[in-house]
């Protein structure tokens, strides 16, 4: 049985996050901005380097390649409060890299995601063109390649399974909150993303408010794995016919 | 690696505004929404745009002790004329007052509501089976809870729980297991999730609680924008700032009583 009142929360979480939808909530939209430039700009980074990474050690046959690889492996557990907390102390004025001034500003989150974010596509990289490499190796030997040559073909054949490597870090990036509240600082209309604005909400006790907007986090995560799904999907019919 | 930098490029322009200070703040003037509604008349007055990092006071002065901050704003009067004699601050000037109350569920198992002070309260939850609600992380508010307690506060564990987070969490968590805690007006007022919890215990002097502004030291900083944290801290001890915080009420009832001395 269901107590009604008991489903009040989950009601009211939906009606608010309708109403935050249906009038374009001003402050919703600036948070949803930075949300996806952040993320969007987190994920980037962490391709153009985990690509290439994990393609070498996916292919690479070299010394302490296997202590690399559990090395990747074990960092896409890095706990976000941990890198958060290590990258305050870097970009704290009393830090190393303090007189950048990077801390409580958006780059600081990038960065925050890219070193969350960097593992998990590099492993996922490494893991899809090890499979790979198997089926290419006596193709690859007949035509004389070195090892970087193999890893870029690997990478541009494999591209549409790429593309779940990269949506798994966007995952991770979109959901974050632990890293980016320590260095970003929640700071209304600065540094103020959904995950932190849950948070806060959470705080106030808002809890129906910050139901409603987990929902239009998950939906717009939804609608980003099916738009990259989507496309993934038309241009593998393009390739292969 | 060229492409941190280009991000860094690219994000510059979100995080535009010439002018700004960096304000290391206790939870509870956000959370109540006390900036939002005075924040904004500075910022029109001055142009200056004032950022807000809402942490606790523990955790507020050790960021600004890192020079994470020009302004500080807290409510820990001992902590933070240490802070200004370690040098890390020039001046602490008192800014605003609200108390303290005590919490619990409104069948009030252990019967705080007939004690005579906040002390023999405290002792009468101790005394009962009845849990309580600590933040336990140094915060201005778990500080004077811990010195409010005769004997010193419970051993942690039993039925006396260290949330070790913020207040909101901490009253979420109150709420949930129908526990006692302390937490400063403003923000009991302004909470939503008061789910059968309301102020059992009030109006003790020891609940007196009052809020400070400190202009971070430049000889400590440099990086402090010394003129204007100094045009900050000089507002809201002056008379807009004063009655801005005066007039910011929930309903009937004003919030922060202004006590700034000049």
């Amino acid at each position: 049985m269901v107590n009604k009142d008991a489903m009040e929360p989950f009601t009211t979480a939906f009606a608010n996050a309708w109403h935050l939808i249906w009038t374009a909530d001003a402050d919703l939209m600036g948070v949803l901005a930075l949300s996806f430039q952040v993320t969007g700009l987190a994920v980037l980074v962490s391709c153009l380097i985990g690509f290439p990474l994990g393609a070498i050690l996916g292919v690479g046959r070299f010394a302490g390649r296997s202590a690399s690889l559990v090395a990747i492996n074990a960092l896409m557990g890095l706990p976000p409060v941990v890198v958060g907390l290590g990258l305050y102390l870097l970009l704290s004025r009393a830090g190393p890299l303090g007189v950048f001034g990077l801390l409580y500003t958006p780059t600081a989150m990038v960065i925050a995601q890219t070193v969350l974010v960097t593992p998990i596509v590099a492993a996922l990289t490494a893991q899809v063109t090890e499979e790979m490499h198997r089926e290419y190796r006596d193709l690859f030997a007949t035509m004389g390649m070195g090892q970087v040559q193999q890893a870029a073909t690997l990478l541009w054949d494999g591209r549409f399974a790429l593309t779940t490597a990269a949506l798994a870090g966007t995952g991770r990036a979109f959901a974050e909150v632990g890293a980016v509240m320590i260095v970003g600082g929640n700071i209304d209309h600065v540094t103020r993303v959904m995950t932190t604005t849950i948070a806060l909400e959470t705080s106030r006790g808002e809890l129906a408010l910050a139901l409603g907007l987990g929902l239009i986090l998950l939906v717009l995560s939804l609608a980003i794995n099916a738009g990259v799904m989507g496309l993934r999907n038309m241009g593998m019919r393009l390739a292969h016919g | 690696m060229k492409a941190p930098m280009i991000a860094a490029a690219l994000l510059a322009g979100a995080a535009q505004a010439d002018t700004f200070i960096t304000v290391q703040s206790t939870t509870s003037t956000q959370n109540s929404g006390l900036y939002d509604a005075i924040l904004p008349i500075f910022e029109a007055e001055t142009g200056i745009d004032v950022r807000v990092v809402a942490v606790g006071t523990g955790q507020a002065l050790r960021n600004a002790r890192s020079c994470d901050g020009d302004v500080l704003l807290v409510h820990a009067k001992e902590a933070e004329e240490a802070f200004v004699t370690d040098g890390f601050g020039l001046t602490r000037q008192d800014v605003m007052y609200n108390d303290f109350v005590l919490i619990g569920p409104v069948d009030d198992p252990a019967n705080v509501a007939d004690q005579n002070s906040i002390a023999e309260a405290l002792v009468a939850v101790a005394a009962s089976d009845a849990p309580f609600a600590s933040r336990g992380d140094d915060s201005g508010t778990h500080r004077r809870e811990v010195s409010l307690w005769p004997d010193g506060p419970p051993a942690s564990g039993t039925t006396y729980l260290e949330t070790g987070q913020g207040m909101g969490a901490t009253l979420n968590i109150a709420a949930a297991l129908q526990a006692y805690s302390l937490t400063d007006r403003a923000t009991w007022l302004t909470f939503a999730n008061t789910d059968g919890m309301t102020i059992l215990h009030e109006g003790d002097p020891a609940l007196f609680n009052q809020y400070g502004v400190i202009v971070i030291s430049p000889q400590a900083c440099p990086s402090v924008k010394l003129e204007d944290a100094q045009r900050f801290a000089d507002w809201i001890t002056g008379d807009t700032g004063q009655s801005a915080i005066a007039s910011y009420r929930l309903g009937e009832t004003q919030l922060f009583t202004p006590n700034a001395t000049r």
